[in-house]
């Protein structure tokens, strides 16, 4: 074999083809993996920062339960024990309210008593000077026999 | 019944324009050009609605192969370098074509060619030792640029001074690194046009048998011969890649 032209124009058509599939294939395409790539760490960057966001909401929210909770039940154990309070007092005065209208009751009761027995005197203190009437058969003046009749009334 | 002998070499005869040292060889130009033209043409084709969310067809392939290809740069090579990738691409594509014409019936283009009045016309590029042997010389070229460019033309000289016995044996050295430097690109080139030209000389003798016979040896061989295909244009592009990232390597690259 002799050295050619050929073997000299192959070598340039290999040195050009070369630079010519650096422009049109390698180029472009290397560009379009590295972007791709760098898009896809991107997402999965964002996909992870969302997820340490989610956590972080995750945590938060448990302490903001946690405390309202605990808010909660502070509020329910106030109220009980103002409701306990207030069912006190209300039993308290119910009580005293009970015994002052006991009290006025039995007043009264008493006062009525002393009036009915009043009236009751006078009944039969005038049942009695009625049945005198009738046995002395005369009249008995009253105004006269005020006296006997208070007397009567005394006794009674 | 065709002559074998005049079959043959008929057959491994290129389609020549020219004398001595101006014999372009067109059959070879004209295939590879043809091809190198397909390649861009592809390129051009995809590059022009490039789809980063949902890429189709021919983008997938092409992607893939760049990939494929960038991967094993990455596996050897040393530093980062602009030329290696579209180098070793090129490599890979226009070898793998060009090693893919031996697939076509070895007649068919031959015999087109007749029509047109050419007598003698070789499909294979990659049969043709003017190929394999510039690409491999492109590649030997790099690398010296290479070295030159990573040690100095001093420091790359001294490698061949002290390499592989130390400084007492120089002379050795020189003729033991030389051989090494020359054998490359030596067996770069010869390795592929020995595959590519016995596989298209088992095509020819495969053609020389009764067609009963050839037709079951054709597709085996033609099966068979694929692998070899792929396999040529992998290693070729390995091998300069390799050669390539021991040029670059910082230190002890030259071995």
């Amino acid at each position: 074999m002799t050295i050619s032209v050929t073997l000299f124009v192959q070598m340039a058509s290999f040195l050009l083809l070369v630079f010519f599939i650096n422009r049109v294939l390698w180029g472009p395409l290397t560009a379009l993996l590295a972007r791709r790539q760098k898009r896809i760490a991107d997402g999965l960057a964002a996909a992870e920062e969302g997820r340490r966001a989610l956590d972080r909401a995750h945590n938060q929210e448990e302490e903001i339960l946690k405390l309202a909770r605990e808010r909660a039940a502070a509020i329910l154990d106030h109220a009980d024990h103002r409701a306990r309070g207030l069912v006190d007092e209300a039993r308290e005065r119910a009580q005293q309210e009970g015994e002052q209208m006991m009290a006025l009751l039995r007043a009264e009761a008493a006062a009525e008593t002393t009036r009915l027995r009043e009236a009751l005197r006078h009944d039969v203190a005038r049942l009695a000077l009625l049945g005198a009437e009738r046995v002395v058969q005369r009249e008995i003046d009253g105004r006269l026999h005020e006296d006997l009749l208070h007397q009567v009334m005394e006794q009674l | 019944m065709k002559h074998p002998i005049a079959y043959m070499t008929g057959h491994l005869q290129n389609f020549t324009v020219g004398h001595g040292f101006w014999s372009f060889q067109l059959d070879t130009i004209g295939i590879s050009w043809a091809l190198g033209i397909l390649i861009l043409g592809a390129g051009w084709a995809v590059g022009r609605h490039l789809d980063e969310d949902r890429p189709t067809g021919l983008q997938n392939v092409l992607e893939a192969v760049v990939e494929f290809v960038d991967d094993q740069i990455q596996g050897i090579f040393p530093v980062k370098d602009p030329l290696i990738g579209p180098l070793a691409l090129t490599v890979f594509l226009w070898v793998l074509l060009m090693n893919m014409m031996d697939e076509l019936p070895i007649d068919l283009l031959p015999t087109v060619a007749g029509w047109f009045g050419v007598h003698h016309f070789r499909s294979t590029p990659t049969a043709d030792p003017y190929t394999t042997l510039g690409m491999a010389l492109c590649v030997f070229i790099l690398t010296l640029v290479y070295n030159v460019r990573n040690k100095g033309l001093l420091g790359y000289l001294k490698g061949y001074l002290v390499h592989p016995f130390g400084p007492y044996l120089f002379p050795f050295n020189v003729l033991m690194t030389l051989v090494e430097e020359i054998a490359k690109p030596l067996s770069l080139g010869l390795r592929l046009f020995g595959n590519m030209f016995a596989g298209e000389l088992v095509f020819l003798l495969i053609a020389l048998l009764p067609w009963w016979a050839g037709w079951v040896a054709d597709t085996g061989w033609g099966i068979f011969h694929l692998l070899i295909i792929a396999l040529q244009a992998f290693i070729f592009m390995i091998l300069t890649i390799m050669y390539l990232a021991m040029a670059a390597a910082e230190e002890g690259g030259a071995h």
